[in-house]
């Protein structure tokens, strides 16, 4: 198992390191002067030169690699525009996007589950169909979409749901209730599509014979589910939610910029509209990490799950 | 990235390259054994056209689909007035009154501006698709086909690139070489070729390992022969597959592009996504059509994208 952990944290090193490069390369690739479009074309002389230097683009492809590395190695990205230092912007930005991801996991993960287990048990009937073709539709929605709706028939109608969703300073069950429209809408996206998974793994495991032999046995439906099917088929479910939270962590810039959240996507976007390169770089950064450790954490969960997978680590 | 397209490997002629073991791969097709013949193929291609036609899933997708281009090719035919006229109605006028869809705050008429903003994102997103398509098949076929070396290397960079998400990818991209649409239509198109490409690429491992491969092989066909018009015919349903999945996403990426204000171009032109960001902090004072018409829009595009995809994918299952 050790074993297993160390090769697969080798690999996913291996990635960060790649990205790392192609984030530091990125703007030495662009035509022109890549300055002007960071900065855009109204920019003084000194605000150009000051986003050359912050690009690193007065040195050589190698310095530049090299700071990134220093700069990730020490955890110093150097300081925003108007002095703060990068580090601590991310991390409290970071941290509003953990207090919403998490909340929005603690809702959608059981009601998911739940929701694919219901279907696959209730195989082919009107139940299914619905959890299905629901879900399915709603999983096509990009996130904002499904913000704006909520934003105009939950938000604005029911003084109970608020419409920012940061609530600085209020007590936790406060900023739950500011925070439950932006889960609302993670949930309409990722319901279907987890939902979906876990529905396809629950009849994998259902029809399999050690199932079979569990109802022969006279087990109760729920204890079969307890103890022979869940196991196995929450493995698809458990590898897809590692994948996703990498894009809960980072990609929802859209919908913190419809409920005014200040989390990670924010950060980016409005690193983007500021022309801060080192900003955006740490941003990047930040949310590739958290995706690199949820697959990991995945991985490990499901070779737990199942002693088979731990063989076929590295054959993506 | 472009020239990565056509590498031939040192492993071309190497027999042991597909005796590596098979992944979990492609289950989204069964592939029918090439041995009974084109003919029993091309039966089964009519029958699963014949169980997609009668599909409603389906139906309903191409008219919604079919909506959307009619008013992105002609939007003349559909509304009487331009994109920035002002209309009779004034500003602020609710729907179903003096205007169908109401009228927004610069005294634009909302549902001339839903026909019109259908243009823009039906240029970029099926072009940027069909891009990704092409260098995503490709390079799955060839990496799943030779495995090696250069596969082991390229499956790391695609890897680098899907791990974050494509939207912040996608950002990073057009910040470093402009918002202009050429450029939105390359980083759309760059961004989907990973995932199509490990798609491909994992049913290609599947069929290189199949008899009919193997006999080509002993024929002496080359490797391109081999690829090209052994292989490819029998993973073209997933690719059709994958085609539609991705539209629906490219529809999803421009959506977004656009609603954060990262497409370029004039932002009083019709566009969902802009007109959506443009106008929707007038929903808290109730002014909720001139965002939530061109929000509708976008939501039934990828759904009926979506219900096209999910249709072709169940009968080619059939």
């Amino acid at each position: 198992m050790l074993r297993f952990i160390i090769r697969r944290l080798l690999l996913s090193l291996v990635t960060l390191a790649i990205l790392l490069l192609i984030i530091t390369a990125l703007p030495n690739l662009a035509p022109g002067d890549p300055a002007r479009k960071v900065a855009g074309g109204t920019a003084s002389p000194e605000r150009l030169a000051q986003v050359t230097e912050d690009l690193g683009l007065n040195d050589s492809i190698i310095t530049q690699i090299g700071d990134s590395v220093t700069s990730v190695a020490t955890l110093d990205f150097g300081t925003t525009a108007d002095g703060r230092p990068v580090t601590d912007v991310v991390r409290t930005s970071l941290w509003n996007s953990f207090k919403l991801v998490t909340l929005s996991l603690l809702v959608i993960v059981p009601l998911s589950i739940l929701g694919g287990m219901v279907a696959a048990y209730k195989k082919d009937t009107w139940i299914d169909r619905t959890i299905v073709n629901v879900g399915l539709a709603f999983s096509a929605i990009p996130d904002f979409v499904a913000g704006v709706f909520l934003l105009a028939f939950l938000g604005v109608p029911f003084e109970f749901f608020k419409v920012q969703a940061n609530a600085p300073g209020a007590g936790p069950l406060t900023q739950i209730q500011h925070l439950l429209l932006p889960v609302i809408a993670v949930l309409a996206v990722y319901f279907g599509y987890l939902a979906r998974i876990t529905r396809a793994g629950t009849i994998n495991a259902l029809d399999a014979d050690y199932t079979r032999t569990a109802f022969m046995r006279g087990l109760s439906t729920r204890d079969v589910f307890k103890s022979h099917v869940a196991r196995n088929a929450l493995q698809p479910t458990v590898a897809v939610l590692g994948t996703q939270l990498g894009y809960l962590f980072g990609g929802m810039v859209a919908l913190e910029q419809v409920f005014t959240y200040p989390g990670v996507g924010k950060l980016i976007i409005d690193a983007v509209n500021g022309a801060e390169y080192p900003l955006l770089r740490a941003g990047v950064l930040a949310v590739a990490v958290i995706y690199m450790l949820a697959t990991l954490t995945a991985d490990v969960v499901i070779a737990y799950m199942n002693p088979r997978a731990r063989l076929s680590v590295g054959d993506s | 990235m472009s020239d990565s397209a056509k590498p031939t490997p040192p492993s071309a002629n190497d027999p042991s390259a597909s005796t590596t073991p098979t992944s979990p791969a492609a289950s989204a097709q069964a592939p029918p054994t090439s041995n009974e013949g084109k003919a029993s193929r091309n039966q089964i291609r009519r029958e699963q056209r014949r169980v997609l036609f009668r599909s409603p899933a389906f139906i309903v997708g191409c008219l919604i689909v079919g909506f959307w281009i009619l008013a992105a090719v002609f939007p003349s035919l559909l509304t009487t007035f331009g994109e920035k006229d002002f209309v009779p109605a004034g500003s602020n006028s609710e729907p179903f009154g003096d205007s169908w869809l109401g009228t927004d705050s610069s005294g634009w008429d909302v549902y001339t501006r839903v026909i019109y903003g259908a243009r823009p994102i039906l240029i970029v997103a099926p072009i940027a698709t069909a891009a990704a398509i092409v260098v995503g098949t490709l390079l799955g076929l060839v990496m799943g086909y030779y495995r090696g070396l250069v596969d082991e290397i390229l499956s790391r960079i695609l890897e680098a690139l899907l791990s974050i998400p494509v939207i912040l990818m996608a950002i990073l991209v057009v910040v470093t070489f402009g918002n202009s649409r050429p450029v939105i239509i390359g980083t759309i198109g760059l961004l989907f070729v990973p995932a199509i490409t490990r798609t491909i690429r994992s049913a290609a491992i599947a069929e290189a390992d199949l008899d009919y491969v193997t006999s080509a092989k002993m024929r002496g066909e080359s490797g391109f022969f081999i690829v090209t018009r052994e292989i490819l015919p029998n993973v073209v349903g997933l690719v059709v597959v994958e085609l539609t999945v991705r539209l629906g996403y490219a529809i999803f990426t421009y959506a977004t592009l656009a609603f954060l204000g990262q497409t370029g171009g004039n932002f009083t032109d019709a566009d969902w996504g802009v007109d959506v960001a443009s106008n929707f902090n007038q929903i808290v004072n109730d002014r909720w059509w001139p965002s939530i018409w061109p929000a509708a829009a976008i939501a039934s595009l990828v759904i009926g994208v979506n219900l096209i995809a999910d249709s072709i994918d169940k009968a080619l299952k059939s």
